[in-house]
């Protein structure tokens, strides 16, 4: 048996409260992250991601009190992505109780960051964002994708499998890779672009954007070639738990963590 | 009881303290003050980062080295590492030059190499804990790996539970009222809070 397989949800949390989130009714406050973070800790999510999109530079704090409060209740590993843009805001955040931070649209225009973070505080704690989509095929017909910044608006003429090997070189410890094709379609992962990344370099890459059923979990695992895979809506809805996701890559003999009973 | 979680940079060491405190412990005192370990039923050293940095943090505080050292050696307080915490029982870290460590349970800690490169390196994840020289504080489980270097013990009887990435790894080293764990209890959710617990009730 190897490293277990990782379904990780993610939360999007802007100006410190859920915006993409849980749809339950038993949570007394839906919109407090950490109630929501809870609730995926009792149902033995093998790891928690939260997005900050907070707009405003003024409030971006927030989001350090949502990992603090987070970190004294739930026992598990926490990534925090969103405005990274330092060793020093991923100082804050580590110190508040975050075990990684994902490092996006900084990473693009001075992929350098990446490596400040790494030499401080190791590589195990930081996450590389690689936000791709794909452009006009190469003169061979193969596909190629291309960093987009500005959730997927702004094109950066940067090759995605390029950046993606630059910042594994320079001490990212995990890659998360998102289709911004695919985000929000539920039409499943780019599996080509996961399966390219994921091939392409030695650490850990996480699947990303699109999942809209189980099936794609699964796919993004074995076609994918993902040690980890991402998704937001199938759960905060109720569409699917964590035990069904953990189940559905079981049944396709992935290895999952034992269910909690 | 009093715990002392030493504080020398290390960043998760509020998680370790929120564990401890979730899985029972009364006062948990953040400490750089040998003093205060040398008053502790109890002495965690927790780690992130690469060796020879915690090596030198830890180096860094006057007289800590030396207290747990007289705590753990001469009066058997029982004594937890960490990951990195884990890996600095060692008598040297090969990460980034070869730096010594505290030399408490004979080994080295090397960097993880695989030959299959579909096994993705940092080990990050959940995987099974296996006991092997059997221990109190050891049960059969799962906990959260996340490290690139892993601790070759010299002798195997020091190795009270493996787990497996690509080949067997180190998952814990233990040797009179020391243990160390190579996963993180603090976040291993249910798993993690119980072996807490018993570190906690442990009498050496």
């Amino acid at each position: 048996m190897t490293v277990r397989t990782r379904v990780i949800p993610c939360l999007d949390v802007a100006n410190g409260r859920v915006v993409k989130g849980v749809n339950f009714v038993e949570l007394r406050d839906a919109g407090d992250p950490v109630e929501q973070a809870k609730l995926y800790d009792a149902a033995g999510a093998d790891e928690l991601c939260f997005l900050d999109i907070t707009a405003s530079h003024e409030a971006r704090g927030t989001i350090i009190d949502v990992v603090r409060r987070t970190a004294e209740v739930c026992f598990m590993p926490v990534t925090v992505g969103g405005g990274v843009r330092s060793a020093e805001d991923a100082r804050a955040l580590l110190l508040a109780g975050a075990d990684k931070v994902a490092v996006n649209s900084a990473a693009v225009s001075r992929p350098e960051v990446v490596a400040d973070i790494a030499d401080r505080f190791g590589s195990q704690c930081i996450v590389a964002s690689v936000d791709a989509r794909r452009v006009e095929p190469d003169a061979q017909g193969n596909p190629r994708w291309e960093i987009f910044t500005h959730g997927g608006r702004r094109a950066t003429g940067i090759d995605a499998l390029e950046h993606a090997a630059r910042l594994a070189q320079l001490g990212a410890g995990e890659l998360l890779v998102t289709s911004m094709d695919g985000d929000g379609t539920k039409r499943g992962y780019d599996l080509a672009l996961t399966r390219a990344i994921a091939d392409a370099v030695t650490v850990p890459v996480i699947a990303s954007g699109g999942v809209g059923t189980l099936d794609h979990l699964v796919e993004g695992v074995r076609q994918g070639h993902a040690s980890a895979v991402l998704a937001a809506s199938i759960f905060h809805f109720g569409q699917h738990s964590i035990g069904e996701a953990h189940a559905a890559l079981a049944a396709a003999g992935i290895p999952v963590r034992t269910p909690i009973l | 009881m009093s715990i002392a979680l030493i504080d020398y940079g290390a960043g998760n060491l509020h998680s370790v303290h929120n564990a401890l405190v979730k899985a029972g412990a009364q006062t948990v005192e953040l400490t750089a003050d040998p003093d205060v370990v040398a008053r502790a039923d109890r002495i965690v050293l927790p780690g992130v980062g690469s060796f020879g940095a915690c090596r030198d943090g830890l180096a860094a505080l006057p007289g800590v080295i030396d207290a747990m050292a007289e705590a753990v050696q001469a009066r058997g307080v029982p004594f937890l590492g960490i990951c990195v915490g884990m890996q600095l029982l060692a008598d040297a870290g090969e990460e980034f030059g070869r730096h010594q460590g505290l030399g408490w349970v004979p080994g080295t800690v090397r960097k993880i190499e695989r030959a299959d490169p579909a096994i993705k390196i940092p080990h990050m994840g959940w995987n099974s804990v296996t006991p092997a020289t059997p221990h109190p504080l050891i049960e059969e489980g799962e906990a959260y790996f996340l490290h690139s270097y892993h601790f070759d013990a010299a002798d195997p009887a020091h190795v009270v539970a493996t787990t497996d990435h690509g080949g067997p790894l180190v998952a814990a080293v233990a040797r009179d009222s020391i243990i160390g764990v190579q996963f993180h209890p603090e976040k291993s959710q249910r798993y993690g809070l119980s072996f807490l617990s018993r570190f906690l009730d442990w009498k050496p």
